[in-house]
C-alpha cells in the first residue's frame, strides 16, 4: 500500500512539474524558418514533413531579413531590416525575447561558441554584439574608416575563436573583431581595401573571406590562417573593361558555392558566374547565365550549384554542373525567385516565389516538383544545419 | 424617411462598389500600370531602399529626404541612374511616364 502511494505521488508530481506552456517533444535539426517578408512574420517550417508547422508575428520590417541558430538548433535569431533582434522558440513557435537595436541593420551573426550575436547596421553604422541568451547588449563597436566618417558594414560573418568579420562600405575596409575572453574586444583593421564593398563571406573552412567590391573591377581576398591579416587583390578587371549592365539587385556571397577545388561566385552587372581556383585564387573559367546572379548556392557535397537571378530575370532557377561549368537544367518556377536553401545533406531544394506567395520544394537530383507551400510573400530561407557552419 | 432597414444594409457595399469603380476608373486613365509600379517600388527598388523606403544600402525615399530633389531630377536619377553608385538607371525597363509617375508617388510619400 505505502509503495502504492509512493508511484502515485510520484506521478503527481511529475505531472506538476509539467510547464504550463509544454511543447511537443521533438528534434530541431529538421526544422527551419522563413521570412515573410512584407507581413513581418516567419514561418517554421519541417523539411522532412515538407510543412509549415508554425507561424510566429510581429517580427517588424523583414525586407533583407536574416537568421542564425542557437548550436542547440531551439532558437532562430531573426535580424530585421528595421533592427530589429528577435530570438525566437522554433518548438514553441514564439517570440521569448525581441529588442530593436538599431535604426537600420543589414544582417548578423553568431559566435563559433554560440554566446555572442553580432548585428550589422546601417545605420547608425556598425556592429552590435549581444549576450545569445539575453540580448543584452555586449559591444557597441562604431565603424569609424580612417577618413573618420562612419560607415555602413556589410558581409558580416562568424569566423572561428569567437570571433566577427565585416566590411566597411563607405569607408573600403575589412574589420575583424575578437572576443578572446570577456567583453572586451580586439579589433583588427584592414584599411584601402577597394572602393564599395558590397558583400563578403568566408569559406566553409573559416579560412577565406572574401568581399565584392562596387566600386570597383574585383573581389579582395584575405587568408585568415596568415598572420598578419592582409588584404589582397583578386580577379582585378574581370570585367575586362566593358560596361556594366545596370545592377537591378545587389549579388550575395552568401551560400556561395565552394565545389571540389572550385568556387563560383556572382560577376556584378554580368550574366555570368565566375569559376575560381580555391587555392591560387584566381579565375579559372566563367559560367555563362540566364541573367545577373543573386545567389549561387551550391547543393551540399558540391555536385551543382543554383543560381537565381535580379530584375527582371527574376522567374528562373539555372542549375550548373561544376565539373563542366554548363547549365544542366533552367526552369521556372514563377515569378521573383528571391532565394533558395538546400535540406541538409542535399536531397532537396526549397525555393521562394515571392510573387506566387509560395515555397516550393524541388528534388535536387531529379529537379522534380516534390511540393508546395503557402507563404505571404516568401524570401530567406533558413535551415536549423546553418547551426553547425562556419560563416553561416 | 421610408426606407426599410433591409434597404440600408445594402447601402454600405453600394457605396464601396461605387468607391471602387471610380478607382478603377481613374487608375485606367492613367497610362502606367499604378499597380505594377507601386509593387515595383515597394519590392524592388525597396531591396536596396528598404521596404518601408526609410533606407538601406541606398538612400531613404521618404517625401521629407527627397524635397532637395524636384520632380524632373527624380525622374532623371530613375532613369539614368547616379554613376558611381549602386543605383541603376531604370530606362530599359520602363517609360518616362513611368518614371515620372514614380517620381510623384515618391514626392507625395503616398506609398505607405
Amino acid at each position: 500500500m505505502r509503495q502504492w502511494l509512493a508511484v502515485i505521488a510520484v506521478a503527481v508530481l511529475i505531472a506538476a512539474a509539467a510547464p504550463a506552456d509544454a511543447v511537443e517533444m521533438r528534434g530541431t535539426g529538421t526544422l527551419g524558418v522563413v521570412i515573410e517578408r512584407a507581413s513581418g512574420s516567419v514561418l517554421i517550417v519541417d523539411t522532412t514533413a515538407r510543412a509549415a508547422i508554425g507561424r510566429v508575428d510581429n517580427l517588424g520590417d523583414l525586407s533583407h531579413a536574416s537568421v542564425v541558430f542557437s548550436p542547440d538548433q531551439r532558437h532562430a535569431f531573426v535580424f530585421g531590416r528595421d533592427g530589429g533582434l528577435s530570438k525566437i522558440d522554433l518548438l514553441a513557435a514564439a517570440v521569448t525575447k525581441r529588442i530593436v537595436q538599431g535604426g537600420n541593420a543589414i544582417g548578423g551573426a553568431i559566435s563559433d561558441d554560440g554566446e555572442l550575436v553580432a548585428v550589422s547596421n546601417y545605420e547608425p553604422g556598425g556592429v552590435r554584439v549581444f549576450d545569445a541568451r539575453t540580448l543584452s547588449q555586449v559591444a557597441d563597436i562604431p565603424a569609424l574608416g580612417t577618413d573618420g566618417r562612419a560607415s555602413k558594414t556589410v558581409g558580416l560573418v562568424d569566423i572561428p575563436g569567437r570571433r566577427f568579420m565585416y566590411a566597411l562600405y563607405d569607408a573600403g575596409e575589412i574589420w575583424v573583431i575578437g572576443f578572446p575572453g570577456g567583453a572586451t574586444p580586439r579589433i583588427d583593421k584592414l584599411t584601402g581595401i577597394g572602393k564599395l564593398p558590397y558583400d563578403g563571406n568566408v569559406t566553409p573552412d573559416g579560412r577565406h573571406y572574401l568581399a565584392g567590391l562596387f566600386g570597383e573591377d574585383g573581389v579582395v581576398h584575405v587568408d585568415l590562417w596568415q598572420e598578419p591579416l592582409r588584404a589582397r587583390r583578386i580577379l582585378d578587371n574581370y570585367g575586362r573593361g566593358e560596361e556594366r549592365l545596370p545592377v537591378y539587385k545587389m549579388p550575395h556571397f552568401e551560400g556561395w558555392a565552394a565545389a571540389g577545388d572550385l568556387m563560383l561566385i556572382p560577376a556584378i552587372g554580368r550574366h555570368e558566374l565566375i569559376a575560381i581556383d580555391k587555392q591560387e585564387f584566381r579565375e579559372v573559367g566563367r559560367v555563362a547565365t540566364y541573367g545577373q546572379p543573386v545567389f549561387a548556392v551550391v547543393r551540399p557535397g558540391g555536385r551543382h550549384v543554383w543560381v537565381n537571378f535580379a530584375h527582371p530575370l527574376n522567374d528562373t532557377i539555372d542549375v550548373v554542373d561544376t565539373m563542366t561549368l554548363k547549365v544542366v537544367h533552367r526552369f521556372k518556377p514563377g515569378p521573383a525567385v528571391l532565394h533558395m536553401e538546400f535540406t541538409p545533406r542535399g536531397h532537396e531544394v526549397w525555393v521562394s516565389v515571392r510573387d506566387a506567395n509560395k515555397v516550393q520544394i524541388y528534388d535536387a537530383t531529379t529537379f522534380a516538383k516534390k511540393a508546395e507551400i503557402e507563404a505571404k510573400a516568401p524570401s530567406g530561407i533558413f535551415f536549423t544545419a546553418r547551426a553547425t557552419r562556419i560563416g553561416q | 424617411m421610408c426606407v426599410t432597414s433591409s434597404t440600408w444594409r445594402w447601402w454600405p457595399s453600394a457605396i464601396l462598389m461605387f468607391g471602387l469603380a471610380v478607382a478603377a476608373a481613374a487608375a485606367s486613365e492613367r497610362s502606367p500600370d499604378t499597380e505594377k509600379l507601386t509593387h515595383l517600388v515597394r519590392q524592388d527598388c525597396g531591396g536596396c531602399h528598404g521596404l518601408t523606403l526609410k533606407g538601406g544600402l541606398g538612400k531613404p525615399l521618404t517625401a521629407e529626404h527627397l524635397g532637395q530633389w524636384n520632380r524632373d531630377q527624380l525622374t532623371s536619377i530613375i532613369l539614368n541612374g547616379v554613376p558611381g553608385t549602386p543605383m541603376p538607371g531604370w530606362r530599359a525597363l520602363m517609360s518616362e511616364d513611368e518614371a515620372r509617375w514614380i517620381a510623384d508617388l515618391l514626392k507625395r510619400g503616398t506609398l505607405r
